[in-house]
């Protein structure tokens, strides 16, 4: 499948890596020739200078020939302008553009068909809706929900007092007592596949299926104290800041947000009625204690800066609070700050790709294909839902008789409205959604994927 | 520098040239030469050998590959691919000195065409045909077949870019479809299918189908090598014509045929540097029919004369209808000319290439006016487009290393006591991937005459020229192997 990806920027770059290792036949297009060069130099792309809106570059890019254009320059305007220009010399093509401006958000989505948008993506709208899951559940440092809401991956971290340090995971079914598979664990930056044997050391961040309904008890079991948020502190006024204020003001959380711009500060006021905009330095340690920094239950930093981000998570770390978002712009970075006590990272990007290459994998409509698919561990693992069907090998066969790749686990079975974490005696029928967990150079673009050839 | 991933790589490489020696084998046991089958056998288990050991030594390692690796691969790969190449000459015997076997095969890698034996005739059937395909694998270039028949590697297979550039001719080496291994088959499929059509029109001109298949690898390679003394001379005028209009179509990049194939035309025909390319062709047939008029009985003969040997020499063949060396100096000096300007980009032919021609003169007509006229900003455009800075500062860089190259390599043969004339045709036709030069490396003779340390300078000249100079260049430099 032949895929345009308009502008080589932050998100244009993390499509690039993972379209590409997909095996679709992608085409960048950038106005810029050295980002376009290291494009070129890293990964199997052809690229095209030029602007991205113009017709010419269009069809040096073999727009009549693609299926799919991605716009992810940084302006609006020129996405919108791009989806329209090529959708008109190509009517058959899908577009997927990045509307960032909330200004935006109703007409992209009313005026679809003239944009002639196939989806809408935003990403700090996105990283909102992902800080507020996780401020509702707090105690986990992320969550992923697969099979319509029925089963969650969440991440969790080991530590110094957790009942699960120096245990192997044989006993995790007991000391949770509930059902819950451990797909991955992070240590020292790098994914590992465990077994029944595995132990579990601090510092470790494992990544563990749940049902819904099991969530609660999970973390009771686990000793981790849970406290529903009433108090929030926001330290940066960026779009993140306004759309998540906005989701929890709509809670009744009282939020206060610290915005350094006055002018922006005036701005977020009138849009935000119930949230306390403070016209302050949230770099600055007095204002965030003058602001209650040690009686709020979250903290989380938005500014636009991923070093000013870590730095005022770690004070507020510093100072106790109990839960803790930290923004970052950049997720490659996250290797080297596990051992920061940073609380939950999320990295608006990345999620504003997974769903365009969830949407790209569902294009593709093959047989078993993937239905949701979810970045965890880094991008170092991927989480991917798929239905089983008439086409699918093994069915009905216990689990401990198939032969899986390796790195490949089943860690979800769900099956009408019952969700089953497997063992070594499940089996799977047509009609079911399983979750599998793989290590990300693994490529599974259908379930059959899965065994070893 | 990622050693192990470039062992792996030259494993790869060399087990392909083993595959290709088997043909060869087949064709020496089929006319009962078991001294070269021998020599063929033995080469094979040694590279085998070498290339399975090569491969269980470079097992794992990263996966960073950069440009700098991707240079020296392409260098190393080159070196030790002509070191074992020339074994069956070697081993059979029927070259005994392995200098000169190492020249010989480098000569045919390189798609140059120059070579040590006075009489090639002699050389049995088995090892004349490995002699005509190193041609045609050169041509098109042997990491590029790598990367075509290469199982795909899922991620982070950018480096394979780096791989096409460093052995793809041109100043600005790009993909024809967004996928490397789909590119490197196109590129070999268009490759493959002009080279049966070559066969078959040879065929058709009744040429016997062991020269037709040798003197097709020659000429789409544009490498030069024949199977009798005398070259083409001895074939009729009829295939002279098809090796002629041959030569000048794979002397053509090959994008223009992808761009045909997909129907696009207009940027076909309106190609500066096919233009220029078949212009000065042209220009130069007919200032040389000129000058040599008189020499020969017909109008037609003439021109055909004329016409081939432009072609052999402007598209780095290499392949003579008859004594150049005896034309008069006009013609001699246009000759030697071409050499200097070489074939199109991306086409399997050497030279300095016509699409840096005309970046250079835009380049010259520039910085001419700009004395003019200071203030004026102005872009090279080629094509249409707007041409890189980059692009054009690395053409400079070239000629400037081109020239380099060629002064130093001219001082250290000329210690063999050949005349200028002779010296400076050698290291142009070597380093420029020709095959013959004038005077004393004329048409009608060989290489043979220099010594061991002349060949080798000519040897690294046609490695150089057929990589285009960086590949081997960066092989000298401290700082490629420093901190690594």
């Amino acid at each position: 499948m032949k895929i345009l990806i308009a502008g080589d920027g932050k998100v244009g770059a993390t499509l690039t890596r993972q379209l590409s290792a997909e095996g679709y036949d992608l085409t960048v297009i950038d106005s810029n020739s050295q980002v376009l060069e290291s494009s070129v130099e890293r990964y199997d792309v052809m690229t095209v200078q030029g602007n991205c809106a113009s017709m010419e570059t269009l069809r040096q890019a073999g727009v009549e020939k693609a299926e799919l254009l991605i716009a992810a320059t940084s302006a609006d305007e020129v996405n919108l302008l791009c989806c329209m220009t090529a959708h008109g010399m190509n009517p058959n093509l899908h577009t997927i553009a990045r509307i960032r401006n909330p200004e935006y958000t109703e007409q992209a989505y009313r005026m679809r068909d003239t944009f002639a948008l196939s989806l809408t993506v935003n990403p700090e709208k996105q990283a909102a809706t992902e800080i507020e899951r996780l401020l509702k559940y707090p105690g986990f440092l992320k969550r992923d929900t697969f099979a319509k809401g029925r089963v969650e991956i969440v991440e969790l971290r080991i530590e110094e007092t957790s009942p699960l340090r120096d245990v192997p995971l044989s006993k995790l079914n007991s000391i949770a007592r509930c059902q819950v598979l451990v797909c991955t664990v992070l240590r020292d930056g790098t994914a590992i596949t465990p077994d029944g044997n595995f132990i579990l050391r601090t510092g470790d961040r494992i990544f563990v299926t749940a049902s819904a309904e099991n969530l609660a008890l999970l973390l009771k079991n686990l000793g981790i104290i849970t406290r529903k948020v009433h108090k929030v502190i926001l330290a940066g006024g960026s779009r993140v800041g306004y759309y998540l204020a906005q989701d929890l003001e709509k809670s009744g959380i009282s939020v206060r947000l610290i915005e350094n711009n006055e002018e922006r500060c005036v701005q977020l006021a009138q849009m935000l009625p119930q949230t306390c905009v403070v016209h302050g330095d949230a770099s600055s340690q007095t204002t965030l204690d003058s602001e209650g920094l040690a009686e709020c239950d979250a903290l989380v930093t938005l500014t636009g800066l991923d070093e000013l981000n870590m730095v005022v998570s770690l004070y507020g770390a510093s100072r106790g609070v109990p839960q803790i978002i930290t923004k970052l712009g950049r997720a490659e970075n996250t290797k080297i700050l596990d051992s920061l006590p940073l609380g939950s990272v999320i990295c608006p990007k990345e999620l504003c790709c997974n769903t365009i290459v969830r949407y790209v994998r569902a294009m593709r409509n093959q047989m078993g294909a993937a239905v949701t698919i979810h970045t965890i561990a880094d991008g170092q693992a991927e989480a991917i839902e798929f239905r089983v069907d008439e086409g699918t090998l093994h069915c009905g066969e216990p689990l401990r008789q198939l032969k899986l790749r390796k790195n490949v686990l089943i860690v979800c079975i769900t099956r009408g409205a019952r969700t089953e974490i497997p063992n070594g005696e499940s089996r799977f029928e047509k009609g079911d959604t399983l979750v599998v967990v793989s290590s990300s150079d693994v490529v599974l673009s259908q379930l059959n994927d899965i065994f070893t050839a | 520098m990622n050693y192990k991933m470039m062992g792996r790589i030259i494993a790869r490489i060399l087990a392909v040239e083993a595959a290709f020696m088997i043909p060869a084998l087949l064709i020496c046991t089929a006319h009962r030469d078991f001294g070269g089958a021998r020599a063929f056998v033995l080469t094979i288990l040694l590279i085998m050998a070498i290339s399975g050991g090569l491969s269980l030594v470079c097992r794992g390692g990263g996966k960073s590959f950069y440009a700098r690796d991707g240079l020296v691969c392409v260098g190393v790969c080159w070196i030790v691919m002509s070191l074992l190449g020339c074994l069956p000459f070697y081993f059979s015997g029927q070259i005994p000195s392995y200098i000169d076997a190492l020249f010989e095969i480098v000569s045919g890698f390189t798609t140059t065409g120059a070579s040590i034996l006075p009489k090639v005739e002699i050389l049995t059937h088995g090892i004349l045909y490995w002699r005509s395909f190193s041609h045609w694998l050169g041509g098109m270039g042997v990491l590029v077949f790598l990367l075509a028949i290469a199982p795909v590697s899922g991620r982070n297979d950018g480096f394979t870019m780096h791989l096409l550039r460093a052995e793809s001719p041109g100043p600005d080496v790009g993909k024809l479809v967004p996928r490397m291994k789909k590119t490197a088959a196109i590129l070999y499929l268009i490759y493959i299918v002009l080279t049966l059509m070559d066969i078959g029109f040879l065929l058709l001109g009744r040429m016997p189908l062991f020269d037709s298949v040798c003197i097709a690898f020659g000429t789409a390679g544009t490498g030069g090598f024949a199977i009798k003394n005398d070259s083409i001379a001895g074939y009729s005028p009829y295939l002279q014509n098809v090796c002629t209009v041959f030569m000048m179509l794979f002397g053509v990049n090959f994008s223009c045929y992808y761009l045909l194939l997909i129907r696009r035309f207009r940027s076909v025909f309106r190609d500066e540097e096919l233009r220029l390319y078949v212009g000065i062709a042209a220009g130069s047939t007919a200032l040389i029919a000129w000058n040599i008029h008189g020499m020969y009985p017909t109008m037609s003969e003439t021109i055909r004369h004329a016409a081939f040997q432009v072609s052999s020499i402007m598209t780095t063949t290499g392949y003579a209808t008859t004594d150049f060396d005896k034309w008069p100096s006009l013609s001699k000096s246009i000759l030697l000319c071409l050499m200097f300007v070489g074939a199109c980009a991306g086409s399997t032919g050497g030279g300095l290439k016509c699409a840096r021609v005309v970046l250079l003169l835009k380049g010259l007509r520039r910085n001419i006016r700009q004395v003019l006229h200071p203030q004026k900003v102005q872009v090279i455009r080629v094509n249409d487009r707007p041409v890189d800075e980059k692009v054009l500062a690395n053409t400079n860089a070239y000629l400037s290393a081109y020239v380099i190259i060629v002064i130093v390599s001219l001082l250290a043969i000329s210690l063999d006591g050949f005349s200028i004339t002779t010296n400076f045709s050698a290291v142009m036709a070597c380093f420029n991937n020709i095959g013959p030069g004038l005077d004393a490396v004329g048409p009608v003779c060989s290489y043979a005459g220099y010594s061991g340390f002349s060949k080798f300078v000519l040897i690294m000249d046609m490695l150089a020229g057929r990589l285009e100079i960086f590949p081997i260049l960066v092989l000298f430099s401290r700082s490629t192997w420093m901190h690594s």
